[in-house]
């Protein structure tokens, strides 16, 4: 058996070799929009934000829950600021494609 | 149903790395975005499905509260204001992961094993230092806390002792399972942020924006370590990498090791470098109208804008003049060193919002063998990026830097506020060179002069 660690810590270094081949491409015009797409994507974070917001046994206001409710505000603000804000720009870098 | 969710969250790991993917091209990139925010709600939904008896009322109320707020900064920022914005992301990245981790901590009724505790102890801390370094950085960036290196002696030791501390406490919390030791690590490692940001100047803070950037996606990796949740640490694995490359492209852009940027006390060194070059030299200046005159006459024109530009708000008028000089035949381009603007690519999302054309606009190593065939280079708000000294005068703080070589052109023409010197406090051959003419003023005044001067 195959402690849980050793398959997380696998597909932690093999994303890590995805993650660096895929950004060498980005074209350099668009490092800003990288960062902030990237910021978007690390709000990804309201995943285990959202897994401390449960009930415990019975009980649903728990110092656990209510980090976690904070936990995923400031993440929402992550996801849909970063991804909005990527739009933003994209959208004028194509306005002068015509 | 966890192996559907196992899968699901696979798709949503490949949606990510697709939306980065994207940015390869502009055209692209728009498609990648909605692949990001597709990976992103399916994310959440699987989440959903497997969390056990979820509190409903706060996660909706959490979720609109925190979108309406990324919503509206999202729609409202500035493009001058994308490096706070972004450092202000990577805090909220930060201070997620540290709740999470706490809020894990005091998850009654579950026990962690050594390895989770480890994990946890390591989320927590990288989340600790991405949170206050990135509300420092936020607030160099805004000029709240003013840009200045803060340097004292022992500086370096103290982040030792910090770091030993915090290290410390973690071990009390692995040996007892003490919540206090765990939250006093978190403590340590909040101000252990502070401590590694403060000696880091304003030049450097390209280097710092994106290094934080990278810190946020280790923190979340970590976190999901913790969880034992793939897409965490795919994506987490994704931005870190992400950020560490965009580190290594800025301090190479800047001819510095990443050590030296980490160690700090760079704005400080290189004032004290610059006084030397002083002492009368002689510089020719002229009008905005002579250098319009010079630019509608010539064949080519290479611009090269500088962080200045931005700050006096000129980029619209600059595309005006731009238009204009391309009516009239004249083959117009921009040059974008790496380091113009306050982050990566700051300057062609600035250049972009006044529509410049995307093909009009050049990176450093696609142009810079064209400069000695234009006829004329057009300098704003820009300096040590155009500094020769960095190619040739091995004694120069910015010596290795790679530069725009606008020297080699036939003419130049440096529209600046005064002589003063750059960021780096170096003196610029470039401004005695014969072939050199000033242009003093305002940006935004001498570009709006400049396009009179086209129209005549």
């Amino acid at each position: 058996m195959v402690d849980p660690f050793i398959t997380s810590f696998t597909i932690f270094v093999l994303a890590v070799f995805v993650g660096y081949h895929v950004v060498w491409n980005v074209t350099p015009a668009l490092h800003t929009p990288l960062m902030a797409v990237t910021n978007a994507i690390s709000g990804i974070i309201i995943v285990g934000a959202l897994l401390q917001v449960v009930d415990i046994g019975g009980e649903t206001i728990t110092v656990t829950s209510v980090l976690g409710t904070i936990g995923v505000f400031l993440a929402s603000i992550n996801i849909f600021g970063g991804f909005m804000v990527t739009q933003r720009m994209l959208d004028m870098f194509k306005k002068k494609k015509k | 149903m966890e192996n559907i969710s196992a899968l699901l969250y696979l798709v949503a790991a490949v949606l990510f790395i697709l939306a980065l993917k994207g940015l390869s091209s502009p055209v692209s990139a728009l498609r990648g975005n909605l692949y990001g925010m597709i990976g992103m709600v399916i994310a959440v939904f699987t989440t959903f499905m497997i969390m056990d008896k979820p509190v409903l009322g706060l996660i909706g109320g959490a979720i609109i509260a925190g979108g309406a707020i990324g919503a509206w900064k999202a729609k409202t920022v500035e493009m001058t204001g994308m490096p706070e914005l972004v450092a202000a992301m990577h805090s909220l990245v930060g201070l997620s992961a540290v709740l999470i981790a706490v809020a894990a901590v005091y998850h009654t009724g579950e026990t962690h094993t050594p390895v989770q505790k480890v994990e946890l102890f390591i989320g927590a801390f990288i989340g600790a230092i991405t949170f206050t370094a990135s509300v420092i950085a936020y607030g160099k960036l805004s000029g709240r806390f003013g840009a200045k290196a803060v340097t004292f002696s022992g500086q370096h030791l103290l982040n030792l002792v910090l770091a030993i501390a915090m290290v410390g406490f973690g071990v009390v919390y692995f040996t007892t399972d003490s919540h206090a030791a765990f939250l006093a690590m978190v403590a340590v490692a909040l101000v252990l942020g502070v401590t590694l940001i403060i000696p880091i100047g304003g030049a450097d803070m390209p280097v710092v924006v994106s290094m934080l950037n990278s810190y946020s996606g280790w923190a979340a990796a970590g976190i999901g370590f913790t969880l034992n949740n793939p897409v965490l640490i795919i994506a987490g694995a994704c931005v870190g990498a992400s950020g560490a490359i965009l580190s290594y492209i800025m301090c190479k852009a800047m001819n510095r090791s990443i050590v030296s940027v980490l160690l700090g006390g760079f704005g400080a060194e290189a004032a004290a470098g610059g006084g030397a070059a002083s002492g009368p030299k002689n510089y020719k200046s002229g009008s905005a109208e002579d250098a319009a005159f010079l630019m509608s006459n010539a064949d080519s024109v290479i611009i090269v804008p500088g962080y200045g530009l931005a700050v006096s708000r000129a980029q619209h008028a600059l595309q005006e003049f731009a238009n204009l000089l391309t009516e009239k035949g004249v083959n117009v381009r921009y040059a974008i060193h790496p380091v113009a603007g306050r982050m990566p690519g700051h300057m062609n999302v600035l250049l972009a919002e006044a529509e410049v054309p995307y093909e009009q606009v050049q990176e450093m190593e696609e142009i810079n063998s064209d400069f000695a065939n234009t006829d004329v280079v057009l300098v704003i708000g820009a300096n040590d990026v155009v500094n020769p000294a960095a190619l040739k005068d091995k004694a120069s703080p910015i010596y290795g830097m790679p530069i725009l070589e606008a020297h080699k052109a036939r003419t130049v023409i440096v529209v600046k506020r005064s002589m003063s010197v750059g960021y780096a406090g170096l003196d610029n051959e470039l401004f005695y060179m014969d072939k050199t003419m000033m242009v003093f003023g305002d940006a935004k005044k001498v570009v709006e002069e400049l396009v009179k001067g086209v129209e005549h």
